[in-house]
């Protein structure tokens, strides 16, 4: 099973973080900072993998965002590499053309899509569509929510 | 309104776009700009289209969370950033405190934002827990992502939520039970498990299949936490594999592989399910192509991956399931497209599935020659998996690896750090009798260029498979010699003593050697290791080098005092550490027997009398006693070594010695064997017996340096050779005539010792060690008894770091010699031996405290026990 999920930038900023085993904060900020300055001081020419304490660390840079997961000894470091992609492509779906800064503006909306893809460190479903299809259908619920009250703001009467 | 925000601005940030142009569209980097199927929107560097022009104000209303974010943004500082978050989380604090239902849910964004920045949050975890207990979906969707944040099972806040999550799962709403679902398959702490596992067994037999996936992997969470809630999910397993939706379909197989895993009873159980997974992967990679599934022209490689990983658990150590799965494995290792990284680690998977159940010969064949491909491909990290697949199987499929040898020494090439250390490593585990020319000369290649933090395992790699497998001692020692030029300051204390253990024992290569090693010592003394065999060797062999004798190569010529001249070079030289100096010296004073001027040895030995250098001058000072007042003994002492014995399990660790600061003795291992045990270890048994005056005597470690200019007078004053007492202090061996003189009238110790006729006992029996006693009476002093323990041990394991230790009281005096090995092998299969010699003047009955530690299956385990009185100098002894 994955055991957490970081997405850090160039410059170092963590922008997302899911923990799927219980972690003190202490101890999840002292490996954050220590996976990132391996991560980051790896050259291009590298390979995706690295041994880390006794979990298997898979990365891949897109843009300016790294993404980062640590896996068990009996787990596959190539669709490791698959399920980051995939990842990936339903947040580019999702906001179109997807950059760092949609990350950080809605940081919640990632970790929606990522809680619809992934759970408890497994995928969750290895479809595209249905995976969006959750997503959107709760974000309708939640304008649901809003929209009569936006109504009556919009009258004056809130 | 907080999150819907999103929706209203997308549309407007379409329309600026659309004004503004494609030039700032370009200016911001896409994460994806290679996938042709992601439709193209154009946007804006600046973030306006988050606030709407009818952004409306509203007084007491705290910010919104975009706006926050953008804030922060604009910090220069840290220091300013922490400021900004300080007002910002007052602001909140208050917010909280008056209970403001209305942007509960805005201000724990805000947050959860700032907990990602590393700030304290954990004020906002009860406000999590409001919002979950709220009606309105978006406070749900907030609540439960901050409780995933913020909580976890070690605050017992988190048993709060227990009850909420409960009335959640049976929520009408599919999505606000997916919410509950995902949060406790994240988070669930195992009371919470044991709380939930019904509903989570309930809605896993719901027909719904989005709540049908989650329940899956919740399950799967319950039972990492709770095992032995297993069994409640066992009949909801019955039909999940005859569903048709791949989310489904793959969380039912985590589950399934998540129960074969941790319970033998379930895994026999679901062997039965074998064929139908051999059908499902088998529809996946003969159907067409389904658009919802496929990845890069495969058809659901996550699902493929996963079967794959659950066949192997049911096919391990089975003959008939694995039967059952060969044909599909084949299958799918000759038909996976493997032009992309999703065909390859399904391939991947499968060599592994191949490799753990029994499968056929050639099905296993296929699986390496796979791992081979792998290893020409383009891509570093299927190298990488491809070397670190093949270092697993190296030791049961060796013929097949060794068919990839050649590609796997070039990968020692290769740019990657990672795949180059593995490469190494599987280099060195191919190494056999046939190759072993071939692959040496490949990896000291290797270890010439490669980076200093290869250095020291290439080295060590290098001996050990020189040692096993050298076709003849000129190639073992020049291999050697070799690493010793090229990385010398790299290679492993221990390497020193062993390379001087083999050059002893190839007696028709010494002259050979010396020549060698003279000449590497003429080109460069900044190689410590080096520098110490080949001073050890000149002290040695120095007659031969100045005869000119070798056969192997032309002969140098050189004169005694070049020599010499050589050696001193060492004892000033900035380059030499103490240890090298040791060396030097003792090789300078071994000369006096082997070459004429002796003179001239006199007086570099006793300039050395006064040295700074502690161990140097206690050494000068003790060579000099030698030319002064036993002149008559020297040729005796400073003999050519014997041939060693060498027993492959203390090999290295009989000459326990550093190349740093601490100086060991260079008095050869004949004379005595130094005594591993830290003399500091004595001092538990002092305690044992209740004082601190009883002389348990142990030789000191020799890394010990000596300690003080007293003791050093102790020593001196102990030189009188009377054989008939042991120098009570305890002492470097170096310093301990009798022993010294022992060692050398019979190389074997004690082997002259006439057994007194006192029968053997067994001292200590438990746990399957057990510790004979046999006795003998040293010879020339009859107060002077040897007893031998004999370890052996019955279990199936080997016991390691065994440690024996002895204390007896005051009147008698001990001294334990070195053991001859700290394993004592399995099943009786070999004994440890270690002599100890008691000095009993008063010829008391002799009682002995023994205390043993050692390693068994891994675990420590430390005895303590007593023996009888032993009568050691009768004929009987009583027990």
């Amino acid at each position: 099973m994955m055991r957490f999920m970081l997405l850090f930038s160039r410059q170092g900023k963590l922008r997302l973080q899911k923990w799927y085993t219980a972690t003190g904060d202490r101890d999840k900020k002292k490996m954050v900072r220590e996976l990132m300055q391996i991560v980051l001081a790896r050259k291009p020419k590298m390979c995706s993998f690295l041994e880390w304490r006794d979990l298997k660390i898979v990365y891949k840079r897109y843009a300016s965002l790294y993404f980062c997961c640590a896996i068990e000894e009996q787990d596959n470091e190539l669709i490791t590499l698959e399920i980051i992609h995939r990842f990936v492509e339903l947040l580019d779906k999702y906001f179109g053309s997807v950059c760092e800064l949609d990350i950080i503006f809605n940081f919640e909306k990632a970790y929606f899509i990522l809680d619809e893809f992934l759970m408890g460190g497994e995928i969750q479903d290895t479809s595209k569509k249905s995976v969006l299809k959750a997503i959107e259908q709760a974000d309708l619920l939640q304008e649901e929510d809003e929209s009569p009250r936006s109504v009556l703001e919009e009258m004056g009467l809130a | 309104m907080l999150l819907s925000q999103t929706q209203a601005g997308h549309r407007e940030k379409q329309q600026c776009a659309q004004s503004t142009g494609l030039i700032s569209a370009l200016q911001r980097p896409a994460l994806l700009y290679n996938l042709c199927s992601v439709s193209v929107t154009f946007r804006l560097r600046d973030d306006s289209w988050y606030y709407p022009a009818s952004f409306r104000r509203r007084m007491p209303a705290p910010i919104r969370l975009r706006e926050l974010i953008r804030t922060i943004r604009t910090a220069r500082t840290q220091a300013e950033e922490r400021e900004m978050i300080q007002k910002e989380c007052a602001a909140i604090r208050s917010s909280f405190r008056e209970e403001d239902n209305t942007y509960r849910c805005r201000n724990v964004a805000k947050l959860l934002y700032m907990h990602m920045l590393g700030y304290p949050a954990h004020f906002g975890q009860l406000e999590c827990l409001k919002l979950i207990a709220s009606q309105k979906f978006t406070d749900k969707r907030i609540g439960y992502l901050g409780a995933m944040l913020l909580l976890d099972e070690r605050q017992d806040v988190h048993l709060l939520m227990t009850n909420c999550i409960k009335n959640d799962l049976n929520h009408s709403t599919q999505y606000v039970q997916g919410l509950a679902l995902c949060t406790l398959g994240c988070m669930g702490s195992s009371e919470m498990c044991r709380d939930l596992a019904g509903e989570v067994e309930k809605l896993l037999k719901t027909s719904n299949s989005y709540l049908r996936k989650k329940a899956a992997l919740c399950a799967v969470h319950v039972i990492r936490k709770v095992p032995e809630l297993m069994e409640m999910f066992l009949p909801a397993t019955k039909n999940l594999l005859s569903e048709k939706n791949h989310g489904v379909l793959h969380t039912s197989v985590v589950l399934l592989t998540e129960m074969c895993e941790r319970s033998p009873d379930m895994l026999a159980h679901f062997r039965k399910l074998v064929p139908q997974l051999v059908r499902i992967l088998k529809n996946l990679i003969m159907s067409g192509y389904s658009p919802e599934h496929d990845v890069s022209g495969i058809s659901d490689p996550f699902l493929q991956v996963r079967i794959l990983r659950l066949l192997r658990i049911l096919g391990k150590s089975d003959d008939d399931s694995s039967e059952a799965m060969n044909d599909i494995l084949a299958q799918v290792a000759t038909n996976t497209e493997t032009s992309k990284n999703v065909g390859n680690a399904i391939l991947y998977e499968t060599v592994l599935t191949i490799m753990d159940i029994k499968s056929e010969s050639g099905l296993r064949v296929l699986a390496i020659n796979i791992l081979g491909r792998f290893l020409l491909n383009n891509d570093k990290n299927i190298r990488y998996v491809a070397l670190t697949s093949l270092l697993k199987t190296v030791q049961t499929d060796h013929n097949a690896v060794q068919r990839h040898r050649s590609t796997i020494v070039d990968c020692l090439k290769d740019l990657d750090v990672s795949i180059k250390r593995r490469a190494m490593e599987l280099s060195f585990a191919l190494v056999n009798g046939n190759n072993i020319r071939g692959m040496m000369k490949e990896l000291l290649y290797f270890l010439d260029s490669c980076d200093p933090e290869f250095k020291a395992d290439c080295a060590s790699g290098v001996f050990l498979a020189a040692e096993k497998y050298a076709p003849s001692k000129r190639w073992h020692i020049d291999t050697i010699m070799r690493v010793l030029t090229t990385a010398g300051s790299y290679v492993r204390d221990d390497s020193v003593p062993n390379l001087i253990q083999l050059i002893t024992n190839s007696v028709e290569m010494h002259a050979y050697t010396v020549q060698r090693l003279y000449k590497a010592l003429l080109d460069d003394i900044s190689q410590q290791p080096l520098v110490q065999v080949a001073s050890w060797c000149t002290g040695e062999y120095g007659d031969l080098l100045v005869s000119g004798q070798c056969e192997e190569e032309e002969p140098i010529q050189v004169t005694e005092d070049e020599v010499l001249d050589v050696l001193e070079g060492l004892l000033v030289s900035n380059l030499s550490t103490p240890v090298t100096r040791g060396y030097a010296l003792t090789a300078i004073m071994k000369l006096s027997t082997r070459f004429n001027s002796v003179n001239r040895i006199k007086k570099v030995v006793s300039i050395y009398g006064s040295s700074i250098d502690v161990e140097l001058q206690q050494r000068a000072v003790e060579y000099n006693a030698l030319f002064k007042k036993y002149d008559h003994m020297r040729p005796a002492l400073l003999e050519r070594m014997p041939i060693m014995e060498k027993t492959s399990t203390n090999g290295p660790t009989e000459i326990v010695q550093t190349n740093g600061e601490s100086e060991p003795s260079v008095v050869e291992p004949k004379h005595l064997p130094p005594v591993s045990q830290p003399s500091n270890q004595a001092n538990d048994l002092l305690d044992l017996l209740g004082g601190n005056d009883v002389p348990v005597i142990q030789t000191t470690l020799p890394t010990k340096p000596a300690s003080a200019g007293g003791e050093l007078l102790d020593l001196l004053g102990d030189l009188s050779l009377s054989s008939n007492s042991v120098p009570p202090a305890p002492s470097l061996p170096v310093a301990q005539p009798p022993f010294l003189l022992d060692g050398l009238s019979s190389p074997p110790l004690f082997n002259d010792i006439a057994a007194a006729g006192i029968p053997s006992m067994t001292a200590y029996n438990k746990n399957g060690l057990k510790i004979d006693f046999t006795f003998e009476r040293a010879n020339p002093n009859p107060n002077i008894a040897v007893i031998t323990i004999h370890a052996s041990n019955t279990t199936e394991a080997e016991m390691t770091d065994f440690v024996f230790q002895a204390a007896v009281p005051k009147t008698f005096q001990l001294q334990l010699l070195s053991p001859s090995s700290n394993v004592v092998p399995a099943l009786n299969q070999g004994t440890v031996t270690q002599v100890i010699r008691v000095l009993n003047p008063q010829k008391q009955h002799l009682r002995m405290r023994i205390k043993l530690t050692y390693t068994h299956k891994g675990s420590p385990v430390q005895d303590l026990a007593e023996t009888a009185a032993l009568k050691l100098h009768g004929n009987q002894q009583s027990i």
